[in-house]
């Protein structure tokens, strides 16, 4: 099964982590050499991967348009979902990027009654609601976890935190993005494997990394709530890193390391993997380009010229049936 | 033929969780009903098109070139370097699944691979297989597969399962376009000379005679001349129908379906009738007769050499503008090809309405308009003396062709025109109208009898959604501006909704629209009565 496989890639790299950092070397190799590599493997894939899809050119100008057209004055255009210019494009992709419009739409195909039957189309918000919880808080953690390469920590990072913490009231020191991003996870995975057609459809490239980011988040978790580990070292392991002086403290835990070690595999992994939608959406000609064909024309950089049926060829042909019936031509 | 043997009740026995079998097998069972005919090699062979061979889709043995998987890599390798869309759909697929029920033909078939996201990856595992690091590592775990001449054969029928309808980029959350790659997939069949007759012999002739059924300059002259006979009888006005008349103002352009077929031909008669009231200084072109373009459901090349014809004889004939009539592929070529193929048209001028005085800037550098934004603009200046109550026996809703909705938006202009037109008219529920519009199942060149069954089950959300509003407010007519609508949609509704007609937005305009002169009506442009005008007295409306 390809979430078996999935699950037991994750389990392997876990494991290998956490007894790998215990041995001689094992914590230089995984607290310092491995997360360079990482770093360089995403920068290095990144690059890789978004100049390659610059250096292919867009030929035509291809949006799918999702509301009203600009064309006469007194006809509403719907500048967001059918923009006609620069403007309308960017508060586009901003609705697409920041809160995923498009997954906003889903709709659920279902047939009811039959034989006398009707198809139903269901608003379903309950994919778009798991992404953008999963998104945001990742981006959220991501951020908050600059205050380990930062001395004086940013005050913005430690008033997110704090924001972030609201929940505190009700359930102490429980952090708002911990609680969200564990729950998107289990529901964006337990979705891949209960719907039958998103079952089907998924490959363990799937599977994968959802299930190293569950990993991600839940040693990181444990980490917070539970372990109580060396912050004071790991801090000084990261501040080291970012200073290209790296030192690996004592005592630093081995579930620690696997934290780190998984999220080293997620930034290698990134660039090779579908996790790239991250930077094609911003490519993606069906939404980043306005739909003013006809007002202001688009260049084809490869346009070269084909084999057409001139006038005059037409005319050659079927001269004299046109003169027959009394119709124009050019040559008589 | 498959509509004889299936019966609604049968047909409609949809299961949509999918089987057991694995995607990855292509193995594909060319069941009579969901297949369409090989291209003829004489058709090939005209245009010159590689690889044209006799073979039929059900053969073991297809006639494939010795270097099929090279044509096939070196296609997809080209195609990756020229386009930006298939690079980036290629790789950002997260398979979601948020398109999968939102094609017409796994909602009316339960396939799996007619959901989108499939049938992308029919194409997009052999891209990893050969183009990518994970997958030429990993195989089949990264979602890789050979390239075999069963996996072509399984791209010919899902590749011709789908309608390039857009509906799933909709609803992509990064846009993904199946319809684009169903295009650089059918241009990579062809590029093993398969294609389907229903395509390649209308490419053919549009290239030669310049309409799809190869109609000769003089045939499309009688069909110009008998319509004018026709509109003739039912108004009492003899109106004019130019031909390759040089120094018009306008040249008009219409898909050929509306001077052969019905009820298409409703909507010419609406045209004509239009411009003669106008005084339109306009023309019809014999070798520019075809609007609607093949090459969209061939390969790129081939929407070029089609589209070509327009812009040459817009020149030739020193018109200084262009309107285009109610079809809906031949708008998306237009609207979204036309001038980055072909333009640009610096020898026409910013399209005027010679009545308004409305400059159509949208249209500032195609120099082309479509004929509903031009009849819109002319109600809304009053310039048309209309009469709704003459399309009362109408009770009307209005279909939004593909194209038109999603390559367009072209919404509005359509529903004003038909509000001051008819007086009912009801829309079809929200999620089946406008950008989330249904296709009529039968787009794309695949709109032939060897492919009904086909045909009904991607019709089938479409056909639900009339029925619905047929029930509920009592509609009798589906309205649409496109040539493909207008040819499929009857059959379909009369299997799936019996006693809804099919009628072009214009052929309700030309109901309504009170000419100068003209003897009282008594039938609507079909020859059928209309209520309240009858010739027996004491109608209701009589009075008024
Ligand atoms: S909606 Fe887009 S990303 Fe999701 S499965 Fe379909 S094509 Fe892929
Ligand atoms: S373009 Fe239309 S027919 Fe093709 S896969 Fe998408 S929804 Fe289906």
């Amino acid at each position: 099964m390809r979430f078996l496989v999935s699950l037991v890639a994750v389990l392997v790299l876990m494991g290998a982590a956490y007894f790998g950092s215990a041995s001689s070397g094992g914590q230089y190799l995984f607290g310092v050499i491995i997360p360079y590599a990482a770093i360089a493997l995403f920068i290095a894939g990144v690059l890789y991967r978004v100049l390659g899809w610059a250096k292919s050119p867009v030929p035509f100008r291809i949006s799918t348009t999702c509301g009203q057209q600009r064309s006469l004055p007194w006809i509403k255009n719907s500048t967001l979902d059918n923009p006609h210019g620069t403007l309308g494009v960017l508060g586009r992709m901003a609705l697409e990027v920041l809160f995923f419009r498009s997954l906003f739409r889903n709709t659920k195909a279902q047939i009811h009654g039959r034989p006398a039957f009707r198809f139903v189309y269901g608003a379903d918000k309950y994919l778009w609601l798991g992404a953008l919880a999963f998104h945001w808080s990742f981006l959220l953690i991501f951020i908050r976890h600059y205050r380990f390469f930062a001395e004086p920590v940013p005050g913005a990072v430690l008033g997110l935190q704090s924001l972030d913490g609201i929940m505190q009231v009700w359930v102490p020191s429980v952090l708002i993005t911990n609680v969200l991003i564990i729950g998107a996870l289990v529901y964006l995975w337990g979705r891949r494997l209960v719907n039958p057609q998103v079952r089907y459809i998924s490959l363990a490239a799937d599977h994968f990394p959802l299930l190293l980011l569950l990993s991600v988040a839940g040693t990181g978790a444990y980490m917070r709530y539970f372990s109580k580990v060396d912050l004071i070292g790991i801090k000084q392991l990261a501040m080291g890193l970012v200073s290209f002086a790296p030192v690996v403290p004592d005592g630093l835990a081995p579930l620690f390391f696997t934290h780190l070690f998984l999220v080293c595999v997620l930034f290698a992994y990134f660039p090779v993997s579908k996790l790239m939608h991250m930077g094609g959406i911003f490519f993606s000609p069906t939404r980043n380009l306005a739909n003013n064909n006809r007002a202001a024309r688009h260049i084809n950089p490869w346009n070269y010229p084909v084999k057409v049926h001139t006038y005059e060829e037409y005319e050659d042909e079927f001269r004299d049936v046109m003169k027959a019936a009394d119709m124009p031509v050019e040559k008589e | 033929m498959a509509e004889k043997k299936l019966k609604p009740e049968e047909l409609v026995q949809i299961e949509l969780s999918p089987p057991a079998r694995e995607w990855m097998d292509p193995s594909v069972n060319f069941r009579k009903g969901t297949w369409n005919y090989a291209a003829v090699p004489d058709t090939l062979d005209y245009l010159g098109l590689p690889n044209a061979g006799k073979w039929s889709p059900p053969d073991e043995e297809w006639p494939l070139p010795d270097n099929w998987q090279e044509i096939i890599h070196n296609g997809i390798k080209e195609r990756l370097e020229k386009y930006r869309s298939f690079k980036v759909f290629m790789d950002i697929c997260v398979r979601c699944g948020a398109c999968a029920d939102k094609c017409h033909f796994f909602i009316g078939s339960g396939d799996p691979k007619n959901m989108p996201v499939l049938r992308a990856e029919l194409l997009r595992s052999i891209y990893r297989n050969d183009f990518t690091m994970a997958g030429k590592v990993l195989g089949k775990i990264a979602g890789g597969r050979k390239l075999s001449k069963q996996i072509i054969k399984e791209w010919f029928y899902y590749f011709f399962q789908c309608t390039e309808c857009r509906r799933c980029s909709v609803f992509c959350p990064y846009g993904i376009d199946t319809a684009e790659i169903t295009m650089i997939g059918r241009e990579l069949l062809s590029l093993l000379g398969l294609g389907i007759e229903w395509v390649c012999t209308p490419l053919a002739n549009c290239f030669r005679t310049g309409n799809h059924l190869g109609i000769q300059p003089h045939g499309f002259k009688d069909s110009l001349e008998f319509a004018v006979d026709e509109l003739e009888e039912i108004t009492g006005i003899r109106v004019n129908a130019p031909i390759n008349k040089k120094g018009a103002e306008i040249l008009f352009v219409a898909p050929s379906a509306d001077y052969f077929a019905s009820p298409h031909y409703y909507t010419l008669l609406g045209y004509l009738a239009l411009f003669h009231e106008l005084g339109l200084d306009y023309t019809w072109s014999s070798y520019a007769s075809e609007g609607g373009n093949f090459g969209l459901f061939h390969s790129h090349e081939m929407i070029k050499r089609l589209n070509s014809k327009i812009y040459m004889e817009a020149r030739r004939l020193g018109v200084k503008w262009i309107i285009g009539g109610e079809c809906g592929h031949m708008w998306r070529v237009l609207n979204q090809y036309m001038d980055t193929m072909n333009g640009p048209a610096d020898f026409l001028e910013v399209p005027v309405s010679p009545y308004t005085g409305t400059k159509f800037e949208h249209a500032a550098s195609t120099k082309m308009i479509h004929i509903s934004e031009f009849t819109a603009d002319l109600i809304k200046h009053n310039k048309l003396n209309l009469d709704p109550r003459r399309n009362d026996h109408w009770v009307a809703t209005y279909h939004d062709s593909c194209n038109p909705a999603r390559s367009m938006g072209l919404l509005e202009e359509p529903r004003f025109i038909i509000k001051n037109v008819a007086n009912n008219f009801h829309e079809m529920p929200e999620n089946t109208i406008r950008e989330q519009t249904f296709c009529c199942g039968s787009g794309a060149g695949l709109g032939t009898d060897e492919n009904m069954e086909m045909r009904l089950r991607g019709g089938l959300p479409r056909a639900n959604a009339v029925n619905y509003v047929k029930d509920k407010f009592g509609v009798n007519v589906l309205l649409c501006m496109c040539a493909i609508d207008k040819a499929t949609l009857p059959p379909l509704l009369e299997y799936w909704v019996p006693g809804v007609e099919v009628a072009g937005v214009h052929e309700l305009v030309g109901n309504a629209l009170v000419m100068k002169g003209e003897r009282p009506r008594t039938t609507d442009l079909r020859g059928e009565p209309m209520k309240g005008f009858g010739d027996a007295a004491g109608e209701e409306a009589q009075d008024v």
